[in-house]
């Protein structure tokens, strides 16, 4: 029996021995795997899904060595596993990050590798300003951000035509508009408020247009809410609710659902980042009898206010991170380095995103709304960063609570001005 | 195997593996949490020792205790709701024709994940295209609620789902216990010439009182921890309206980046539900059970 158990162990040893010495073996020859963890899925992201595998393997095609393994989640759970990942010190070797109040915790954990040594070397001046920025902390880089998103607002010219309207200019013609559109019926701005960021959006450029570009920048980062003009704009928001501006039921449908509100021609207007031009162009899924209805417009000013046409809600979108705990660091740095130059060079032409890099849109063929899209972007005199991103998580998460409230009417925008000050206070 | 079965060793080491898989996937991560329910840590980088102030600030969280409140809507709602899966029970136990059938029909619903009928009931919920105020609209209807944006309506709205959903899991248990009800006590009832009504409340429901204990208790902890299809539904909104303890937890660790707090919520859920379940066992409490035979 014992001689028996012996033999059984020494087998099972010897099995292991082999293994091993195939997986060593495997791993000599300075193979290298990076792994790389992106959102953009196949179903939902095809032009970026398609951009980044091709990417991927013109760079295996130049390094022999190199195997890129990637995992791809849809935007939520891709945050969610993010964070479970870096509880135990299993990032993957390059993934991608949000800018600012995002970042933050991973970069106090020491998850994220410094990129500084790419922008002073590969990289240096690529990046349109202010955008590598946004990924800084105490003096250092840890994100390069692969894309750039401003949110216009997108028309349909054929409702719009249909009820001899123009572009509006002002507040007042704005509202003008929607009042038009609502009485014939028209929803006039479709509006997933579920998810409560593309509220913000809305409120973030009134404040804008009323009380110049710097007020809620400045209001996040000393966490004073007080100033009047930011309750007012949250009154010149419930306004627009009560003229019906807004898709029934719009605190109920998530952004996909509004989307397709907008893109079934049901409503006339819908602010959303810049990610959704494809669809209004490139994309060959959709019809072009459809994109051609579609316009963008910018925010329209307001009479009295501080705030002037050429200043966005924006902001670059996701960065490329290398983990600070990754085997194969220096090759990750390469990677990311090709990745986001060879991304600058296509991306805008065959995904239509556009890159935090700067594009020479004279060199490119693009169609019309991109090059009005980049030509705004130049002109810009500010992007201004997303309410949300600004914000760490816990007033983030309270901030969409408010937005959704005050849509609802369910608060007063003195209280929403009042709450937003509390939760920016409590320091989470 | 009886003296397999009288030997201690022998005993301890079959149970062991599950014993120390229960402990790590189980009993371990439960105090884990209530650990780091006693930490400031946002999930990734170093802990720091706070003491009870996660669980003080809980106390006196306002919408922790809605979302205390929602949960025992849902728990009552639900409790309430028995007693239609055991009306469905009965009745398909009593001889009727395609009793089969419908056993199966109500089965359905329970094979489909909670993220396909959340996905499902999105649909029929849609303010203006969804089947249901497509329906109302032509009945005369001309403004219809937004029943998922609506704070009147939400609750209500997230529970017809529910309701659908567990509707076969419990008539089958139900079912299964009044199919094992001898027959002989039913026949001598109806020789004594006993109504179907009086067999039964007299007789069939007094004998599966204990099942009907447990579905309470699976029904009252299963709503106190539900989560999923609320969470795809409405993520909690609008404005916290529907935000239970489960989907509160989840926003607090990973949403806001407050692991210590949202550990101090799953802990203080997890004595939650062990309270209810002591307060359900006592009071349904019986002195002497009845017996068959």
């Amino acid at each position: 029996m014992k001689r028996k158990a012996i033999a059984v162990w020494a087998l099972m040893l010897a099995l292991v021995m082999v293994v091993s010495a195939c997986g060593s073996s495997g791993g000599s020859g300075d193979k290298v795997t990076i792994n790389m963890m992106h959102l953009w899925p196949e179903g939902t992201s095809k032009t970026q899904y398609t951009l980044v595998k091709e990417i991927i393997d013109s760079y295996e095609k130049e390094h022999k060595n190199v195997k890129i393994k990637t995992e791809i989640l849809e935007n939520e759970q891709y945050k969610d596993k993010l964070k479970v990942l870096s509880g135990s010190n299993t990032l993957p070797d390059v993934g991608l990050a949000w800018a600012a109040g995002f970042l933050e915790p991973y970069v106090t954990a020491n998850q994220f590798a410094s990129l500084d040594d790419l922008l002073q070397g590969d990289l240096k001046d690529k990046f349109v300003s202010g955008t590598a920025e946004a990924y800084a902390l105490g003096g250092k880089t840890y994100a390069l951000p692969v894309e750039l998103n401003i949110v216009p607002v997108y028309y349909n010219k054929e409702i719009f035509a249909k009820y001899n309207l123009q572009v509006p200019q002002t507040w007042d013609d704005f509202k003008n508009v929607v009042k038009t559109l609502a009485d014939n019926g028209v929803t006039p701005i479709t509006l997933g408020g579920k998810e409560g960021w593309t509220g913000s959006f809305w409120y973030m450029y009134l404040v804008d247009r009323l009380g110049g570009a710097d007020l809620l920048d400045k209001a996040i980062a000393t966490n004073d809410f007080s100033d009047p003009k930011l309750a007012e704009a949250a009154k010149m928001l419930q306004e627009l609710v009560d003229m019906g501006a807004f898709n029934k039921g719009f605190n109920g449908l998530s952004n996909d659902e509004a989307k397709s509100e907008f893109n079934n021609e049901k409503a006339g207007m819908y602010a959303m980042g810049t990610w959704e031009v494809p669809n209004f162009t490139t994309n060959p899924d959709v019809p072009q009898e459809f994109k051609d209805k579609i316009g963008f417009f910018r925010f329209p000013t307001v009479t009295g206010g501080a705030g002037t046409s050429d200043t966005w809600v924006g902001g670059p979108g996701v960065g490329l991170f290398v983990s600070e705990k990754s085997k194969v660091k220096d090759e990750a740095k390469k990677f990311v380095s090709y990745f986001i130059q060879q991304w600058g060079e296509k991306s805008v032409t065959e995904a239509g995103v556009i890159p935090a890099t700067k594009v020479d849109t004279s060199k490119i063929n693009l169609p019309p709304m991109f090059i009005d899209l980049l030509n705004e972007l130049g002109s810009a005199k500010k992007v201004t960063l997303y309410a949300d991103v600004q914000m760490k998580p816990g007033a983030a998460q309270e901030h969409y609570k408010l937005i959704q409230a005050l849509f609802g009417k369910e608060i007063t925008p003195e209280d929403f001005a009042k709450k937003t000050d509390d939760s920016l206070k409590a320091g989470k | 195997m009886d003296k397999v079965m009288s030997n201690k060793r022998i005993i301890a080491l079959y149970v062991l593996p599950s014993i120390i898989l229960i402990m790590a996937i189980i009993y371990i991560p439960i105090v884990l949490t209530g650990y780091y329910g006693l930490m400031r840590w946002n999930g990734i980088g170093s802990m720091e020792f706070i003491g009870f102030d996660n669980y003080s600030a809980l106390l006196k969280d306002d919408k922790f205790w809605d979302s205390v409140m929602h949960s025992l809507v849902f728990a009552l709602l639900s409790t309430v709701t028995l007693a239609l899966y055991l009306i469905v029970a009965l009745v398909l136990t009593g001889n009727i024709k395609g009793a089969n059938l419908f056993r199966k029909i109500y089965l359905l619903p329970m094979l489909l994940s909670s993220v396909a009928i959340a996905q499902l009931w999105l649909k029929v919920y849609h303010p203006t295209t969804g089947i249901l105020n497509t329906l109302l609209v032509s009945l005369g209807f001309s403004d219809p609620p937004a029943w998922l944006s609506d704070p009147k309506y939400v609750l209500g709205a997230l529970f017809v789902p529910i309701l659908w959903q567990y509707a076969g899991f419990y008539i089958l248990i139900y079912y299964a216990a009044l199919k094992n009800i001898p027959n002989t006590l039913v026949e001598a009832a109806l020789i004594d010439g006993a109504t179907p009504r009086q067999i039964a409340i007299r007789i069939k429901l007094p004998l599966i009182m204990e099942v009907i204990k447990v579905t309470i208790v699976l029904a009252v902890v299963g709503s106190l921890k539900y989560f999923d299809l609320i969470f795809v539904m409405t993520g909690g909104g609008p404005n916290g309206h529907s935000e239970v303890m489960a989907s509160y937890m989840y926003r607090q660790a990973f949403k806001a980046f407050d692991f210590g707090y949202g550990s101090a919520i799953g802990f203080f859920l997890l004595i939650i539900c062990l309270v209810a379940t002591w307060v359900i066992r006592k009071l349904t409490e019986t002195k002497d059970p009845i017996q068959y035979s």
